[in-house]
């Protein structure tokens, strides 16, 4: 009864990877993987739930009656794109802090900064 | 989800950065598979190409290795459980995988499926939602990716001096002497990927594709320009200050558009103002609009690349001067 349920199961196990990778690992370059596991999730999320039983994509064609859901595919599909655009904005700034500490570990830029104060 | 566990595991970036590529590849056939093909094209040519292209880059600018560091797992792993815990508890209360009563089926998407062809005249109802229903969230998001990459530029621009290029040109040429079969094989294929980028532009309206995934199909052939002739010669053939140009131009057209419809007495993005016919005025407003949205995607996207290169370029040049 409940095996209807696993693909929010393995949405679940999927965002909590991206969950761990970005509180216990200290790179930042890892961080900001992390995230775009944990964002990946959510789109798997959106898709599965956009699924419906005997549905083929949503083009129109004749012959076809049940199609499957596209308003999760739109904001997905956009999503997508905004994510890269902002995960290259977190990698350029872990660029710059790289230039600006010699270290994209947490705990090193931590301890410049204790350094400077 | 076991290539995300590897992941986890993994303190070489590079071996990462590979496997967030294989994973992309795996959730765009995922998302075949869930009938989302206009999701699958973008998460292809995103998330298998371009981001896995980007932490690349970045990794050479970063270091490769990640350092064991203390690290408290106890307690991040204690806090996930929860965490996990708690929304394996809420999904109970959701609606079966595939079902198709479920709240979300039984809102707006049956107006969609069903009348999208008589008010907008396209076969794919993901590109006339997009376009022509949400055409106001997908300006937002247009607008978002424009942000992002006026973000990048102001983070890593460099002001390069004429007499560095020379310098560089001279690097580059020396070095690429060795890719000549790569360089002669993408050399043919760059004008098929560009020519497969335009139909995926104007083709969206039938099939799976549009203005995002063309901008990104289109940036892919510049980068790999980029990458195997140098980024001089490439800064030669696209000039920088072009193509912000054209990012901006992006967002202008599909601003105006919106204005023209509300300077025409009808709401802001209603298409039906752009001529006599509404059906027509549809496709009109769905095809410029698209293209303002490839427009500043695939410039977006080379602005990005552009700039990290450029970083790393300035770097190098420094390594080498010190050594």
């Amino acid at each position: 009864m409940l095996m209807g349920l696993y693909n929010y199961w393995a949405v679940v196990v999927l965002m909590m990877i991206g969950f761990y990778i970005v509180i216990a690992h200290g790179n930042l370059i890892k961080k900001i993987v992390g995230l775009s596991i944990f964002q990946t999730s959510v789109f798997i999320f959106y898709i599965s739930m956009a699924k419906v039983d005997g549905g083929t994509a949503p083009i129109l064609a004749d012959g076809i009656e049940q199609y499957s859901n596209p308003l999760p595919h739109v904001l997905i599909l956009t999503a997508i794109v905004v994510g890269i655009a902002t995960t290259a904005v977190g990698l350029a700034l872990a660029v710059r802090i790289k230039e600006a500490y010699g270290s994209i570990e947490e705990e090193e830029i931590q301890k410049k900064d204790n350094l400077d104060c | 989800m076991t290539i995300a566990i590897a992941i986890v595991r993994m303190r070489d970036l590079l071996a990462v950065s590979m496997l967030l590529g294989i994973y992309g590849l795996l959730s765009a056939s995922f998302f075949v598979a869930m009938d989302a093909v206009d999701v699958a094209f973008t998460e292809a040519s995103v998330g298998a190409g371009i981001s896995t292209l980007l932490m690349l880059v970045a990794i050479t600018m970063t270091g490769r290795t990640e350092h064991p560091g203390r690290h408290k797992p106890g307690l991040a792993l204690f806090v996930v459980l929860i965490t996990g815990g708690l929304l394996i508890y809420g999904t109970l209360d959701m609606p079966y995988f595939g079902s198709a009563d479920a709240p979300i089926h039984l809102h707006v998407a049956p107006h969609y499926i069903n009348d999208s062809m008589q008010e907008i005249g396209v076969p794919n109802i993901v590109t006339s939602v997009l376009a022509s229903y949400r055409a106001f969230d997908t300006f937002g998001e247009v607008v978002v990716i424009f942000t992002a990459g006026m973000g990048v530029l102001a983070l890593l621009l460099v002001v390069r001096r004429p007499e560095d290029i020379n310098k560089i040109d001279s690097l580059n040429d020396s070095m690429h002497k060795e890719y000549l079969i790569l360089r002669i094989v993408v050399k043919m294929l760059i004008p098929f990927i560009l020519l497969y980028a335009f139909y995926v532009q104007f083709h969206g309206d039938f099939g799976p594709g549009g203005g995002f995934q063309a901008g990104v199909i289109f940036a892919a052939a510049i980068i790999l320009y980029a990458m195997l002739f140098g980024m001089s010669t490439a800064r030669r053939v696209i000039n920088q200050s072009v193509i912000q140009f054209f990012a901006a131009i992006g967002v202008l057209l599909y601003g105006s558009i919106g204005v023209v419809s509300l300077l025409n007495g009808k709401s802001f993005l209603d298409y039906s103002a752009l001529s006599a016919d509404p059906v027509a005025g549809q496709h009109l407003g769905i095809l410029l609009i698209e293209l303002g949205v490839g427009f500043t995607v695939a410039s977006v996207m080379v602005i990005i690349f552009f700039n990290f290169e450029g970083r790393r370029d300035i770097s190098q040049n420094k390594e080498i001067n010190k050594s």
